[in-house]
């Protein structure tokens, strides 16, 4: 096994650009850093941007499968919206919560499960393919809802999104276990290597043994669960499942923290843990903007504006040009 | 002419002008085409539409344009076909109107336009039943001057989406409320999209940025969904809404009335959905005696605190479609 080379993980350019987002937004307000404990969770800034990150994250975990194998989901965000609306019209018809959220977890599952039989055995263009699920995907939950949103005040689901484990918000604890257990499964298992395999040149793959197609089923399936676990946290968040908004262009933030990742759209290598910190620079924007008074007007400009320079920064020209200049200066 | 005669002649024609100045709508076939059920407004608004057409015993025919404008251009060529007394439209869009409204023009069918305005010649339509956004934020505004007296008050404002013409006209509307009161002042505000996770989300920054909430007198939301998103951040931030920090917003859904019977929510301006009402009455005078009516009729926008029977207003409105 090969040891990890902590200082080169560190030294990548989305661990600079979230220290950069992180320090403006200390600059812009001085108690960015401040942590304290209200009512036995801890609140802060900092706090706000795992936790209001954390739905990204989660989408951007089973995202990054899905892109290793140069697919794409297009309709994770529908299935927050159908995972959140199931969950929310079942205790409110009077369900257990535990039974609610197991719905909720098997929808998306069976989502997902779509998906990739569209994918695997149509053959349908992954990007179609979700897309059919993305525009359905919201009417069915609008389906399920009535087109209202349905507010509920079961314990259980609210402490999905709102409650606290050793104080730390719950949404920051799903999704730092299940960005864990994923990686230790695709990294510590042959399981990473076939996803990349499957990714780099599906034939390939087929022909040197790997059953590619269960593999891509695997893939989307595990894609629509973290989706579905988003969106419960979604609902609990604000106590009811609000079915045209909820996870509304969430698809393209992931996908974007898939990106800022590292991970290629062609396919192949992939990094779970660095798509996390690509939601987390994300938020920590999202949050700067909204705590820097600038007036809304800005944001949309502002957040580009920072994801061009990331990605500068990351394309092999300027990484290869930075690279050459520091051998340059250690020669001298 | 015998006198009884005549007495006859007159009690008929009195009945005839009677009964054509009380030319009711009742069994009146009226085509209502509606943009979709894009918010929980708009499906009130369908259906206190046709509970208030039931009333009055209209023939309501409903179509559903699922936000698309070639829908609703066919819902309405398929209105005249059908020859209808009068067509309701919600248009979503402003711009491409005058060939159907021609059409209907020439068809001898007057047409109503409910909550959104167009951009056409007037005469195309009979009147346009709408709200007007600036006095709903002006009447916030009004009521918060009101409530906090001669107190200084830091204000945070949660506008919806950036660039739509309500969150323009209702922050517009607030700012003329609070005019001249030097004691009020808009600190902070920022885009909630309309929407409760993000009237949450940015409520939560602007608590944190305020000193957790300490500078803060009063919330202004520019619907009520970002007020209850926001209801919840101030108590996970340990401050009591309603109290510590007043919150009053616009629209008047059923949530917020749940809010003001907890305590938590002060005020709330309602947009009514109930925009057909208005436009049966104009018709019901159009279609008796040819009476024009206004060509902007402007809805109520009524003020509501936890004083109004909030419970009672929360059950009138929770089975409305909100």
């Amino acid at each position: 096994m090969k040891r990890i080379d902590w200082r080169g993980a560190l030294l990548r350019p989305q661990f600079a650009a979230l220290a950069a987002v992180l320090l403006i937004n200390w600059l812009l307000f001085p108690g960015f850093f401040d942590i304290t404990l209200q009512d036995g969770r801890l609140f802060g800034s900092v706090i706000d941007v795992l936790n209001r990150g954390a739905p990204v994250a989660i989408l951007a975990i089973g995202m990054t499968a899905v892109i290793a194998t140069k697919g794409v989901d297009l309709s994770v965000g529908a299935v927050m919206a159908i995972a959140g609306a199931v969950a929310a019209v079942l205790v409110t018809g009077g369900a257990s919560a535990i039974f609610a959220v197991a719905a909720a977890l098997l929808v998306g599952l069976l989502c997902g499960l779509w998906n990739g039989i569209l994918v695997t055995y149509l053959e349908i263009q992954p990007i179609i393919a979700t897309l059919v699920l993305m525009v359905a995907g919201r009417g069915l939950a609008q389906l399920v809802t009535e087109g209202s949103i349905v507010t509920f005040s079961d314990p259980v689901l609210i402490f999905i999104g709102t409650g606290s484990l050793f104080g730390m918000p719950m949404p920051i604890v799903i999704a730092a276990v299940l960005a864990l257990v994923a990686t230790l499964i695709v990294r510590k298992t042959a399981l990473g290597l076939l996803i990349e395999a499957v990714g780099v040149n599906r034939s390939a793959a087929r022909f040197a043994g790997i059953s590619s197609g269960l593999l891509l089923l695997v893939v989307y399936t595990f894609a629509g669960f973290c989706a579905a676990t988003a969106g419960l946290i979604v609902a609990g968040d604000i106590r009811g499942a609000d079915a045209n908004n909820a996870g509304l262009w969430l698809e393209l933030d992931a996908i974007l923290a898939v990106v800022i990742g590292g991970t290629s759209l062609l396919g192949g290598r992939f990094s779970i843990p660095m798509s996390v910190v690509g939601a987390l620079i994300i938020q920590a924007m999202n949050t700067g903007i909204l705590i820097s008074g600038f007036s809304p007007e800005f944001n949309l400009v502002v957040k580009s504006g920072v994801i061009i320079l990331i990605l500068v920064l990351q394309a092999p020209m300027v990484s290869q040009w930075l690279r050459a200049r520091t051998v340059e200066r250690k020669a001298q | 002419m015998s006198i009884i005669k005549k007495l006859a002649l007159a009690a008929g024609v009195s009945a005839l002008l009677s009964s054509a100045a009380y030319a009711d709508l009742s069994g009146k076939v009226i085509g209502f085409s509606q943009i979709g059920s894009e918010s929980g407004w708009r499906a009130a608004e369908t259906s206190v539409t046709k509970s208030e057409a039931e009333k009055l015993g209209i023939d309501l025919k409903f179509a559903d344009a699922q936000q698309k404008q070639e829908n609703q251009i066919k819902a309405i060529r398929g209105f005249i076909a059908q020859g209808v007394a009068a067509i309701l439209v919600a248009p979503v869009v402003s711009t491409g109107w005058e060939e159907v409204l021609t059409e209907a023009k020439e068809a001898n069918i007057p047409v109503i336009l409910l909550d959104r305005g167009i951009d056409a010649p007037q005469d195309l339509y009979l009147t346009s039943v709408a709200s007007d956004q600036v006095k709903e934020g002006r009447v916030a505004g009004e009521w918060l001057v009101g409530a906090v007296g001669d107190k200084e008050c830091k204000v945070v404002e949660l506008q919806g989406t950036v660039g739509s013409s309500p969150a323009i006209n209702r922050k517009q509307g607030f700012e003329e409320g609070i005019a001249g009161h030097a004691n009020l002042s808009i600190i902070r505000s920022q885009t909630g999209d309309f929407t409760r996770a993000k009237g949450k989300e940015v409520m939560e920054g602007f608590l944190k940025a305020e000193d957790g909430g300490k500078g803060i007198c009063a919330v202004y939301a520019h619907n009520d969904d970002m007020a209850v998103g926001a209801i919840q951040a101030i108590k996970d931030a340990g401050l009591k809404p309603g109290s510590d920090i007043l919150v009053v917003s616009i629209d008047g859904v059923p949530d917020i009335f749940q809010a003001m019977v907890a305590g938590e929510a002060n005020a709330t301006v309602e947009l009514t959905p109930n925009m057909a009402g208005p436009a049966f009455a104009a018709l019901d005078a159009y279609l008796t005696d040819g009476t024009e009516p206004e060509k902007f009729i402007i809805t109520e926008s009524k003020l509501y605190t936890p004083a109004d029977d909030a419970q009672g207003e929360y059950d009138r409105r929770k089975g409305l479609g909100y």
